[in-house]
């Protein structure tokens, strides 16, 4: 069992004097996030519903990678991934992430095409 | 495997004494498992991303959709899973606090933090219960079209829901639901919408002030809300009334957000509630001293390991299915 606990997060800016102390401030940190989440999925600003970025909203790139942020911490602090071997780390974070992008980019595209198959080909469906 | 060169004790190698990646035994098993739990989660997202691409400009809007709090009337999209969240992030920082008190052997301290947790987790899957509730009976109402897309009535000036209830004409018909005792064959089917398709119809044409929203997205990211004309000519292709979700028929919008929704915040459910059991289980142990006995509070580390996974798991089925 690892009982030495890293003390710092985003990179040591923010230093805590005790474990407990460092876990109520990543709630805080979370919290934040989620609020901001929930601010913005509330009132969707124009500005960012009408910027693509990538062929997506701005909006839903905001709520992605803060959801990336939040697994971030929830994995380093709360499943204790900071205090792990950096081996175990990478073997337990790099292996999904691999995986999932690879299914995602397949099945997006597809699902993508069949998008315009059913817009351009001639298949009525929405009658 | 005498020719194995080891500088442990052969008993304690084989033992399970070694520890790869100063990781124990029961704490590198319970990684495997989330890794391959995350990607069974990641397998059903990316389904619905791709039901979702391929529907692009006619999903169902979540913000729409998912709009009650118990205990109030009106609208109030996000707010409740937003509450669910919080409940969920909540009982993960008493779980991890509950590890933490683990750690420095307090057993009190980690009784109460695993009670704590274990009433968020509770809390969180009655949330759900209540959701799955409350989306299951719907509340306004719609057609269903002859190629299975949804019809929702609005008010033409507002663009507000409106019930099937305020405008459906009363239209005596014999109509009645078959039931199991009724016939030869065993059969039965569901129970009747409310209204017919005609009381619907009549109560549309009678209301001048109705309009139909339909499914489709325009580029303001709105459900499209047909005119007056328009919308008398889309009623000649209504097939059935739907009131409410399931498998089949959901009146928000496309069925397959429904079956989405249901599978996973459903399997989502399943992991919740399991994690609730499970860490009841090491509750009554840390409440018998199991683990003060056995000098080391590891068990609750490695249920905690589960816990916070679930909670990870809720953050990406929140933006995926609530927000983005």
């Amino acid at each position: 069992m690892a009982h030495e606990h890293k003390l710092e997060i985003f990179r040591g800016l923010w230093k805590f004097k005790s474990n407990t102390q460092k876990i109520w401030g990543v709630l805080a940190f979370l919290t934040l996030v989620t609020a901001v989440e929930v601010v913005l999925g509330i009132y969707k600003p124009a500005m960012l519903t009408g910027t693509y970025v990538l062929g997506m909203k701005l909006l839903n790139w905001i709520f992605i990678i803060l959801t990336l942020v939040k697994a971030y911490y929830i994995s380093w602090d709360f499943m204790h991934l900071r205090d792990e071997k950096s081996a175990l780390r990478r073997a337990i974070v790099w292996t999904p992430i691999f995986l999932v992008l690879y299914l995602v980019f397949i099945l997006l595209v597809e699902a993508n095409y069949i998008f315009d198959v059913y817009k351009d080909g001639f298949i009525k469906w929405n009658f | 495997m005498d020719t194995t060169v080891t500088t442990e004790i052969k008993g304690s190698v084989w033992g399970g004494g070694n520890r790869p990646l100063g990781a124990s035994y029961g704490k590198l098993m319970m990684w495997f498992f989330l890794v391959s739990d995350a990607l069974t989660f990641s397998g059903f997202l990316a389904a619905y991303g791709f039901s979702r691409f391929k529907f692009m400009e006619t999903w169902p809007i979540a913000d729409e959709v998912f709009t009650h709090v118990p205990f109030f009337h009106g609208n109030y999209p996000m707010i409740y899973v937003a509450f669910m969240t919080f409940i969920l992030i909540m009982s993960s920082v008493t779980m991890v606090l509950a590890v933490d008190a683990g750690h420095r052997m307090k057993k009190n301290a980690v009784i109460w933090y695993m009670f704590a947790t274990i009433i968020g987790g509770a809390i969180f899957v009655g949330s759900q219960a209540w959701e799955w509730a409350t989306f299951i009976r719907g509340d306004y109402g719609a057609i269903e079209t002859k190629g299975g897309r949804i019809l929702q009535f609005v008010d033409a000036e507002t663009g507000s829901r409106v019930a099937l209830a305020d405008f459906a004409k009363t239209i005596p018909s014999e109509r009645v639901a078959h039931k199991e005792s009724n016939g030869i064959w065993f059969y039965k089917e569901a129970t009747q919408p409310s209204f017919t398709i005609n009381e619907v119809i009549e109560g549309f044409k009678a209301n001048p002030s109705l309009a139909i929203k339909t499914e489709t997205i325009n580029e303001e990211g709105e459900k499209v809300i047909l005119n007056r004309q328009e919308s008398l000519s889309k009623l000649s292709d209504a097939s059935q009334v739907v009131e409410g979700a399931n498998l089949i028929h959901n009146e928000y919008g496309s069925r397959l957000f429904a079956d989405f929704f249901f599978f996973i915040t459903g399997f989502h459910g399943f992991h919740v509630f399991s994690g609730v059991i499970i860490n009841l289980i090491i509750f009554f142990n840390v409440v018998l001293g199991t683990y003060e006995r056995r000098g080391h509070y590891e068990m609750v580390e490695k249920v905690g390991l589960y816990w916070h996974f679930v909670d990870l798991v809720w953050v990406f089925v929140f933006t995926f299915f609530y927000l983005v």
